[in-house]
């Protein structure tokens, strides 16, 4: 590994634009109904906040957000969220996607297709911020497998 | 909108234009990587920051403004810190500064 050195003022402002950027992210991801945004640019913003942090403080302090392992991982994850619950709707009688007749109680179909909706918008979020950083990791090279 | 507003946006949105034509220029004439980094330094922070500063007065105290001010706050913060991190790691791998073109009498590079 070449020899680093911590530039301070990247790391503070690292520091401190990290959590902002990670919680605009899930506003981004939440907010995807009712204006610009959604799963795609939210988990592309959650990737920046993970890269910013690898880029400022090096893999030892960005694995504790998330490891190299995982990335590969919780990208299969979200892939699997998002098709889980687009065969749910076909599973049960309906189109692909098409929620209104799965079986959930205490919900009318039209919120039935909104709640669905967002689950998979948070199984894109995942799967793109996962893949982006694992794709930074890769592009490091293996320095040191976790 | 009052006329005050009006003319504030304006000269903010002018005087950000300005730097940016500054800044651009000074890319394109500027000898070497270190004084090129401090003319683009100017475009991304402060020509940034007066235009949307100006959006900002234009907008007045809406939501969309409020908005322009969280974006002036983080351009605020991240733009010199990416032109400090350039700078610095181009002096890491050894680049040195621009000292004068040898013809001109200034010292060797």
């Amino acid at each position: 590994m070449r020899e680093t050195s911590r530039s301070l003022v990247v790391v503070l402002a690292a520091r401190g634009l990290a959590p902002v950027i990670q919680l605009f992210a899930l506003y981004v991801v939440f907010h995807g109904h009712y204006s610009p945004g959604g799963g795609f640019q939210g988990g592309v913003l959650l990737a920046a906040a993970f890269v910013l942090v690898r880029l400022a403080g090096g893999y030892e302090t960005g694995r504790h957000q998330i490891t190299r392992r995982a990335g590969p991982l919780l990208g299969a994850a979200g892939v699997l969220l998002f098709a889980a619950v687009g065969a749910a709707a076909f599973l049960t009688g309906g189109n692909l996607l098409d929620h209104g007749r799965v079986p959930v109680p205490g919900f009318a179909p039209a919120e039935l297709r909104s709640v669905m909706i967002l689950v998979i918008e948070v199984g894109v979020a995942i799967a793109v911020a996962a893949v982006l950083t694992a794709i930074y990791d890769e592009l490091l090279g293996s320095e040191d497998d976790d | 909108m009052s006329i005050l507003q009006e003319v504030v946006a304006i000269v903010l949105f002018a005087s950000g234009v300005l730097f940016m034509l500054v800044g651009s220029l000074g890319l394109l004439r500027l000898p070497d990587f270190f004084t090129r980094t401090h003319a683009s330094g100017k475009v991304d922070s402060v020509g940034m920051m007066l235009c949307l500063g100006g959006l900002a007065v234009h907008e007045g105290p809406t939501l969309s403004g409020v908005k322009l001010l969280l974006v002036i706050a983080f351009v605020a913060v991240s733009s010199p810190v990416a032109a400090h991190a350039l700078a610095r790691a181009a002096v890491r791998s050894g680049l040195r500064p621009w000292r004068g073109a040898p013809d001109e009498g200034g010292p060797d590079r």
